[in-house]
């Protein structure tokens, strides 16, 4: 038989590892994206000394790379230190999977955000996060490289389909370098809304395509 | 692992019959000529009384004249055909044209180039069985509106629209209607002596006819316009070379399709949801129960993703799919789903049965059994299912 994924994305996709909860965690992160539907929560226990992830756990309703990804993120991250943990990068994850089908990429990003997002909370909790930063051109960028091109695997930013971003008083606007009826633009837009409008003091995001 | 899948997405493309492949062979060995060549040599006879006689079947099957069939490529050309050919046949009476929100591609994305063009175009609403508002129709008609096309058996969730009463309000407004029965040819019958629809899409590739061939219904005086340029085939109203072999097979398919196995096939697809719904937990039918076409099943299975399930499911030989957005070809969730006011998590977990003349009881017990450990072990992993 074929299949669309390689053999390491099946085996991690039918056994997946560190699958579960863990009660009283020490930090949770919760991520979903509403361009696909998907959403992966991870559950992190930390020694407060070391600050090393002893125990890791996940859940998701997603698809196969969702899982995958998420499955193969937990075995590198166990044993890690948060530092350590923070930067497994979504690029690494699929690497250690033997690739991932490019349209396929903004699913398993998930499962590496959901990662960050618990090892955030973490920090949040210990008092272990900085002064909330103020958005810049910069902040939105870095968002926006959590964002899937599906043409490419690779994010938005990197193919240089964001063309401009414009920040005022709370208003972000965003141009991307595709026509409003591509067969991906409202993907993309869904994702880039959920990447952009949760930034703490942006009140307002608007996408623009090229026409 | 399976020697064989057991295929249950007969929607998307149907394994053609032996008896079809056998009927269409000659006209690629010995009668491969031209129907146009009949004043030429005599195998040109042949070939154009071959043609004939399959139009004939495909007429009958519509209680329809031969003339008023036409073979195409299949059902996106035959929809392209009859929406810009009247649109364009009429463009002097006005510019609007009326679809449903969840009608299939072929249909959807005609009416959006259109629109694009200068048309305006009104996307009608169905309820959450996927049925049609006909009294919104009614007020949606303008003395602008040169064609309403509106599917009579959805593809994703095979709600059945009432034609009748449609083509009647259209009839009655001297509007024309298009319909694409693409999904619900000779499954279930439509006589245009007693159902006033002038133009119906229907393909080959859903009754284990050969793909790649369809028709367009026409009904006799319709105005329409050529919209590929080339020959004067096919009543100079389809350009090029004519398919034979195609039309000969797709008429055999149609002639195969009987009232039996129309019942033996709704006997199967009762029995797949009888068992989902009573054997496993928090599922919903997607659709209308009663005004469905025979061949569709289509389920939400909640708290699970549906391309992990068809993929689960495809690991041990079966094939479905799914309205999910991580399985579309645009990322997008199945716009018919959410059409019927479901939101993505309805989508999310949906996967769509249909049957065909090969599908057995025992492949469709074995599957709703995988179809309940699967789902009992994503369900165990899912953030969103409370274990009970």
């Amino acid at each position: 038989m074929k299949f669309p994924y390689s053999e390491k994305v099946l085996d991690h996709f039918k056994n997946p590892r560190n699958v579960g909860k863990i009660e009283n965690p020490d930090g949770k992160g919760l991520e979903g994206s509403p361009a696909c539907g998907d959403m992966v929560a991870v559950y992190l226990n930390v020694n407060s000394e070391t600050l090393v992830i002893e125990d890791i756990k996940f859940e998701s309703y997603g698809c196969a790379s969702n899982i995958a990804t998420a499955s193969i993120i937990t075995e590198m991250a166990k044993g890690k230190t948060l530092e350590e943990a923070k930067n497994i990068s979504w690029k690494q994850a699929t690497e250690e999977l033997g690739g991932l089908p490019t349209v396929k990429a903004h699913c398993s990003v998930l499962a590496v955000e959901g990662l960050r997002a618990a090892i955030r909370d973490y920090e949040e909790k210990h008092g272990l996060v900085s002064e909330k930063e103020t958005t810049t051109e910069e902040v939105v960028r870095r968002r926006l490289k959590h964002v899937m091109n599906p043409m490419a695997g690779l994010d938005i930013v990197r193919t240089e389909l964001v063309t401009k971003i414009e920040i005022n008083e709370g208003s972000v606007r965003i141009l991307i370098d595709l026509p409003s009826d591509h067969q991906f633009a409202s993907a993309i837009k869904e994702d880039i809304l959920e990447k952009v409008e949760s930034l703490w003091d942006i009140e307002e995001v608007k996408v623009v395509f090229t026409e | 692992m399976e020697d064989k899948t057991a295929y249950f997405d007969n929607s998307a493309s149907t394994r053609l019959d032996e008896r079809v492949f056998e009927a269409m062979k000659p006209y690629y060995f010995d009668t491969y000529a031209v129907a146009t060549s009949e004043f030429a040599y005599s195998m040109g006879i042949d070939a154009k009384e071959a043609l004939e006689e399959a139009r004939s079947t495909i007429a009958d099957s519509l209680n329809a004249s031969p003339g008023e069939i036409v073979f195409t490529s299949g059902s996106t050309e035959s929809s392209n055909m009859a929406i810009k050919g009247v649109t364009s046949a009429l463009k002097k009476k006005g510019k609007h044209l009326i679809v449903s929100k969840i009608e299939d591609f072929p249909v959807l994305n005609t009416a959006k180039a259109l629109e694009k063009q200068g048309f305006e175009v009104d996307f009608i609403e169905v309820d959450d069985t996927g049925r049609l508002n006909t009294e919104q129709l009614a007020e949606t008609i303008t003395d602008e509106t040169v064609l309403v096309s509106i599917q009579h058996a959805n593809q994703e969730i095979g709600t059945l629209q009432d034609l009748e009463s449609i083509s009647n309000i259209c009839r009655e407004k001297g509007v024309l209607l298009h319909t694409d029965a693409t999904h619900s040819f000779t499954r279930v019958p439509i006589d245009v002596q007693k159902i006033p629809v002038d133009l119906i899409t229907v393909a080959s590739h859903t009754i284990h006819g050969p793909r790649g061939v369809g028709g367009l219904y026409i009904r006799k005086d319709t105005p329409i316009n050529k919209w590929m340029d080339g020959g004067f085939q096919e009543f100079n109203l389809r350009a090029g070379l004519e398919n034979i072999p195609g039309a000969v097979g797709f008429a055999k398919a149609v002639e195969l399709v009987t009232e039996e196995e129309n019942r033996q096939i709704k006997a199967l697809r009762d029995h797949l949801i009888e068992r989902i719904s009573s054997e496993i937990t928090d599922v919903i039918l997607n659709g209308s129960k009663e005004h469905r076409s025979p061949h569709n099943a289509n389920i939400t299975l909640h708290y699970v993703e549906g391309e992990s399930l068809t993929l689960h499911l495809d690991m041990r030989g079966f094939a479905v799919s799914t309205g999910s957005a991580c399985f579309s070809r645009s990322l997008e969730a199945s716009h018919v789903i959410l059409g019927i006011g479901g939101d993505h998590e309805r989508a999310h977990g949906s996967l769509r049965f249909t049957f065909s003349r090969y599908n057995t009881l025992e492949e469709t017990d074995a599957m709703v059994d995988a179809i309940k450990e699967i789902v009992a072990q994503l369900r165990e992993i899912s953030p969103l299912y409370e274990k009970k």
